[in-house]
């Protein structure tokens, strides 16, 4: 119980500080960083670096969170088949 | 009909639905009053938590706040929202699973500590209170502007309104009315921006319409936007002025802030299992980024169309809206150059900033302001920020209904954060403070009743602090972001994701992280307020961001105090343990 306890807890360890990497990259890096080389490149009306501290950083966060929702859905069925359930 | 008996009718109907929900949903025992019974299902409660989170200032003052700021004020949209990361990644299953009924209970049970608990309690209750001195300031103003009631009963208006739901329904009852007030609100948001994307840009979604070209022309609106500003004085647009290390802290400040606002961390008690917490946040983050996309777009269209709708126009010739925002004192023109139009540029157009209006009018019909004129500038135009998204459909000449909605949309907005904020006041003095420590003998009947009285006591301060506004609101937000950031959110984090860190550590920590990110701000934003400019600040972080230095204070000093003292009970170490598992 206590090793299956310590796996369970190192893979969720490793969902989150990947994802937190991700989540860094896209708002502190691409935002705010990077910003100013990124207005260089233009889509559309949006330059880059511009579109990613007003807009992509939010879109980018949403999807984040579901991804993790997933993996640890995914995770918490691997070594908790039967869920106990809360009160 | 008129667009003021509209706006009495929308208005109207949204309150009388909000005391229906309320009164079909009273709570009748703690749990329910707590926690809402821990039966909320996820997508209402990711409603329920965006309409919590999203306050008079998201819906009314930031797209106005962005607008002037252009890119700078970037800030804002990332660390409102990047906050709900950490809060599913890091904080929210993992306090569902410890299941008990406010953010002070988890840090006194974790660090074995009444002290813990109370300093816990103390900041929670600061953090609060600054908040919703916030909220009844949006409530006055959109009584006083649209209903043209006194701003002092429109406060008192909402005060009963809230009253009713809060003290009568407890988390229930504030969770079911915050998923109608959610719909009111976004609806709200939503429809004017959509009008004012297909006038500016023929592109009916603002998200799309941002980045699109000027109808009729193939100009992209932010290429024009950025050489309207830099015509008149700004920088452009897209561009940051700030400092790239500022806003870096600024954000992160406001991210780690999100997360340790104990009114957002609350809504995560109430759904019934720990995968809901974390399907909960990203619900909630999906409802808020609807508006949170859409405000970057409704700043943009604001800043073109008002500098289009005002730029040497006669004043005689003036929109309404102009004359109906200068008559309640939160637009002000001063004709420096004599040529009867108005001129906008860069630049304080008054000395003293603020308006201060005589009881005269002048040749011309404007407001006469005892302020001298600032002769460094041409520019004629004060304008309060706040005003900018309320003031967004008359400036774009959309009909009087979508008018009428927006102000039911800002009461909404204003009056769901103000009872989210109320109730985790009330708790942690009936629970926290009462219950947990000063009368651990009150049965839960009594505790249900002190809640109630608390919530009753919270709602008159806060009404108080509406209709006598500390002129230290803007301020203080810095402070309730700040404090968060040193505080609370450390104490969560280490508490969850360290088992060696002890009460010594934690208890240390949270009180250097606080002294240090208040005196700080209180040094720069009330005692030396002329030397808070960049060139005074440590490495250049402004009083806004400096709550992400306390933060890392905080980590550093608890780290080590627990180094040198003993490691916590074994008791401890199980429950940290336990609430690691799903």
């Amino acid at each position: 119980m206590q090793r299956k306890n310590t796996t369970y807890w190192k893979s969720n360890l490793k969902i989150v500080i990947s994802l937190l990497i991700v989540w860094f990259l896209v708002s502190f890096g691409f935002g705010i960083i990077w910003s100013d080389a990124l207005d260089n490149i233009q889509i559309g009306g949006f330059k880059l670096g511009f579109w990613f501290a007003q807009q992509g950083s939010i879109f980018a966060f949403v999807i984040i969170i579901f991804i993790y929702v997933f993996l640890l859905n995914r995770l918490d069925k691997k070594h908790f088949s039967k869920l106990s359930e809360d009160d | 009909m008129e667009t003021q008996t509209l706006t009495y009718l929308f208005v109207g109907a949204s309150f009388a639905l909000y005391i229906g929900i309320a009164f079909w949903s009273r709570a009748k025992s703690t749990n329910d009053f707590y926690v809402a019974g821990k039966g909320v299902n996820p997508i209402a409660n990711g409603m329920a938590t965006a309409a919590d989170w999203m306050s008079a200032a998201s819906f009314i003052s930031m797209a106005g706040l962005i607008a002037f700021l252009g890119k700078d004020g970037s800030v804002y949209l990332m660390g409102w929202t990047g906050g709900y990361v950490l809060l599913a990644l890091l904080l929210a299953p993992y306090l569902r699973k410890f299941g008990q009924y406010t953010v002070p209970d988890f840090i006194g049970t974790r660090y074995y500590s009444n002290t813990a608990r109370l300093v816990a309690v103390i900041c929670l209750i600061f953090v609060s209170f600054t908040y919703i001195a916030g909220q009844m300031r949006g409530v006055g103003i959109v009584f006083s502007r649209f209903l043209e009631v006194d701003i002092d009963l429109g406060v008192i208006i909402g005060m009963i309104i809230v009253f009713f739901y809060a003290v009568m329904g407890g988390m229930k009852g504030i969770t079911y009315t915050q998923v109608a007030q959610y719909c009111v609100m976004i609806f709200a948001y939503l429809v004017p921006a959509i009008f004012i994307s297909i006038l500016i840009t023929g592109n009916p979604v603002p998200q799309l319409g941002f980045g699109d070209t000027l109808t009729g022309t193939s100009t992209y609106l932010l290429d024009k936007l950025d050489q309207v500003t830099i015509d008149l004085g700004f920088g452009a647009y897209t561009e940051n002025t700030k400092t790239n290390i500022d806003i870096f802290c600024i954000t992160a400040a406001l991210m780690f802030g999100t997360a340790g606002l104990p009114h957002v961390i609350v809504r995560f008690f109430t759904v019934p299992k720990v995968s809901d917490a974390r399907k909960s946040a990203g619900y909630a983050l999906i409802f808020i980024a609807l508006l949170y996309t859409t405000a970057p777009a409704v700043a943009a269209f604001a800043r073109i169309n008002f500098v289009d709708s005002i730029q040497d126009v006669e004043y005689s010739a003036a929109p309404d809206w102009f004359k109906n925002w200068e008559n309640i004192g939160l637009i002000a023109w001063q004709d420096k150059n004599d040529d009867q139009s108005i001129q906008y540029s860069s630049g304080n157009a008054l000395e003293g900033v603020r308006p201060d209006y005589s009881d005269r009018r002048g040749k011309n019909g404007e407001r006469i302001l005892n302020n001298r004129p600032n002769d460094n500038n041409a520019n004629e135009i004060y304008i309060d920020r706040d005003i900018m998204v309320l003031a967004n459909p008359e400036i774009a000449k959309l009909p009087g209904w979508v008018v009428a909605l927006v102000a039911a949309g800002g009461l909404a907005a204003a009056l769901s954060t103000a009872a989210g904020l109320l109730l985790v006041i009330s708790s942690s003095i009936s629970h926290d403070l009462l219950k947990k420590t000063f009368m651990p003998r009150i049965n839960e009947k009594q505790e249900l009743l002190f809640a109630r009285i608390a919530s009753a006591i919270a709602i008159v301060i806060a009404g108080l602090f509406g209709i006598y506004p500390p002129a230290f609101v803007a301020q203080v937000v810095a402070f309730a972001f700040g404090l968060a950031a040193s505080t609370i959110f450390p104490a969560l984090l280490m508490g969850i994701f360290s088992k060696r860190l002890n009460k010594e550590g934690a208890i240390t920590g949270m009180i250097f992280g606080l002294i240090f990110t208040s005196s700080y701000i209180i040094y720069f934003k009330f005692i030396n307020t002329s030397l808070n400019l960049p060139e005074n600040w440590l490495f250049g972080i402004s009083p806004e961001g400096i709550g992400f230095v306390g933060m890392l204070i905080n980590f550093a000093i608890a780290f080590i105090v627990s180094s040198v003292t003993n490691n916590p009970p074994k008791k401890i170490n199980e429950m940290v343990e336990d609430i690691r598992k799903p």
